[in-house]
């Protein structure tokens, strides 16, 4: 067996490269033709260079949504899963996305123009949604100087994800055509955010939580193995367990905010790397954040191209892929 | 030196007021100490207890490791420097992923490492030294999940020694294996024991185990302690009656060089 640290470095070498190569590439696929060779001529006056323009203002910021939330989204998968001891777990397990969905359809029905900096009201609404959802499930399966109990963190989370599709639901009864509609829109998940300023705006709160899961790995390892486990090999079992909660809900919220509830990816991406690296989560965590760049921008591109000058939703491309891949997870598990 | 004060534990929703009532008993250096009793007895609740897992409502639980200057109380220890003197191996380990065997001994290691700091030479070196003395350096590639039982036991007992402890806290170990490996289990234990100077408690349903393996002796019943010495006058009818309403024969046997325990009828 190779050293880990070996493996480390090939790892984010290789997925790093993957990364960087689907943002650099991904720009340059669309209805107008560009070159990338023009886009990064520095001698053309950028105000001119009408390839520069399409690269990096048309097209740069929805390629780093999706890099944002490819990333987030996986990394919160591999944690939520460790976390909960359940590879099937994913970041919207615990209701953090049904609190999402809540707050912005409740802005997008009874719109209002609440805004914070660079947060425009849906994400702000959605943000704030996100982080309810996640206090509730917290304080719910915390009790003080007590490691949490998964039994109760999973069922607070699925009664909490069916209480608020309820109110989800009964809003949209009291919603028109066109507000159902922008609805139905925003829960299918969209890297279209227009501008730099809510990528800059999601920031704070990404890399904080990807601080947080910077400490992780090797105590998630053993968490995995079992919370007992992990105490007597020297974890602090309840101060890792709610780290781990926090950085994931957060990660989550922030993806979420900024591109919607998209789906999968924090199921999907975790087990391929596994697939592909083992399970050791020093490795599968970072490996797994630097695929989902890779993975959503990915997808979006086909979103973008399949049905162009059509462009659909790329929580529509996830989940046609998730969908049928949690299936076979399921079958090849029993 | 692991010694438990006066203890008393409550998991707060029994209808007793406590699973563990006023409970001392002292685990010597060097010594392979029995835990006996009926199911529900506070066994697995008292070795929760000597390794800081639970915390006592009442009393103390103190370690008196060879470079201490004197006991100190389990509360007053962080985990990490806990398990680098107690390890504990379960009655049964299911890891949520598929490690292999390597990486669940190397996970022994933890409490020796810094927060970023990766398995170096000397830490793979003392994982294969592990597996070695468990008999299980050939499995070292092996997906885990896949092993039998008597091999995963092996392995989490690896693990527990890569930790490097002077104290390894057993529950049942042997309770899922069948004969050859409960054997097997006890021969590994008592070589680590005799070799190795591993202070070790093994709470276990097998008295016949307790016989072969065990210097001493604590009986619980009830979450008390019903009698607490040396093997050889702690194991008797009289005390086997008493704990498990049990009548059984308890004798020595030539061939195999210790007590023997036979049950005969249940009493009640």
């Amino acid at each position: 067996m190779k050293p880990i640290s070996a493996r480390l470095i090939a790892v984010i070498a290789g997925y790093g490269a993957l990364a960087i190569a689907a943002c650099v590439l991904a720009p340059l696929v669309g209805s107008t033709h560009i070159s990338l060779a023009r886009a990064f001529d520095r001698s053309i006056p950028f105000a001119d260079n009408v390839d520069a323009q399409i690269f990096f203002v048309a097209r740069m910021p929805r390629v780093l949504t999706g890099a944002i939330a490819g990333a987030t989204l996986a990394a919160a998968g591999v944690v939520m899963q460790a976390l909960l001891r359940n590879p099937l777990a994913t970041p919207f397990t615990l209701g953090v996305s049904a609190g999402a969905a809540l707050g912005a359809i409740l802005v997008l029905t009874f719109s209002t123009t609440v805004t914070l900096g660079a947060l425009s009201p849906v994400p702000l609404a959605s943000l704030g949604g996100a982080l309810m959802a996640s206090a509730i499930v917290y304080g719910l399966a915390t009790r003080p100087g007590r490691t949490m109990s998964t039994s109760v963190l999973l069922l607070a989370g699925v009664t909490l994800n069916s209480f608020f599709s309820a109110l989800i639901l009964f809003v949209q009864y009291m919603a028109d055509f066109t507000q159902t509609y922008r609805t139905v829109r925003w829960l299918m998940g969209d890297l279209d955010v227009g501008s730099f300023g809510p990528i800059v705006a999601s920031l704070p709160l990404v890399v904080l939580s990807f601080g947080m899961f910077a400490v992780l790995p090797r105590s998630l390892n053993l968490l995995s193995v079992g919370a007992d486990a992990a105490a007597t090999r020297g974890v602090n079992v309840a101060r890792t367990q709610r780290l781990a909660f926090l950085s994931a809900s957060l990660a989550t919220s922030a993806a979420v905010s900024l591109a919607g509830p998209i789906g999968f990816v924090g199921i999907v991406v975790p087990h391929l790397v596994r697939l592909m690296v083992g399970v050791d989560h020093r490795i599968v965590l970072p490996a797994s954040a630097l695929f989902g760049v890779a993975f959503l921008v990915g997808c979006d591109l086909v979103a973008r191209t399949v049905l162009a000058p059509v462009e659909i939703p790329v929580g529509v491309v996830t989940a046609m892929l998730g969908g049928p891949f949690f299936l076979w997870l399921l079958v090849r598990r029993s | 030196m692991l010694r438990a004060e006066s203890v008393s534990f409550g998991y707060g929703d029994r209808e007793h007021a406590f699973s563990l009532d006023n409970v001392s008993v002292t685990i010597a250096d060097g010594s392979l100490t029995g835990l006996l009793g009926p199911n529900g007895c506070g066994k697995t609740t008292l070795l929760k207890l000597l390794c800081g897992v639970l915390q006592p409502v009442r009393g103390t639980v103190t370690l008196a490791a060879r470079t201490f200057e004197g006991p100190r109380p389990l509360h007053s220890m962080s985990r990490r420097e806990l398990a680098r003197h107690v390890a504990v191996v379960p009655q049964e380990t299911h890891p949520a992923f598929e490690y292999t065997v390597m990486e669940m001994v190397l996970m022994g290691r933890h409490p020796h490492l810094s927060q970023f700091q990766l398995e170096g030479p000397s830490d793979f070196a003392i994982a294969r030294e592990a597996l070695a003395a468990t008999g299980t350096d050939h499995l070292a590639d092996r997906n885990y999940m896949t092993l039998s039982g008597g091999e995963k036991q092996r392995v989490i007992i690896a693990s527990a020694l890569a930790q490097q402890t002077e104290i390894l806290l057993l529950d049942e170990p042997t309770a899922s294996l069948d004969l050859g490996y409960q054997l097997d289990i006890a021969a590994l234990l008592a070589a680590l024991n005799r070799e190795r100077r591993v202070t070790m408690v093994l709470a276990t349903h097998d008295l016949n185990l307790a016989a072969a393996l065990c210097d001493r002796l604590i009986l619980m019943r009830g979450g008390r302690v019903l009698a607490q010495g040396p093997t050889a006058d702690v194991l008797t009818g009289a005390k086997v009656r008493e704990l498990y309403d049990v009548d059984a024969d308890v004798e020595f046997h030539q061939r195999s060089g210790h007590l023997i325990v036979l049950p005969v009828k249940r009493l009640r």
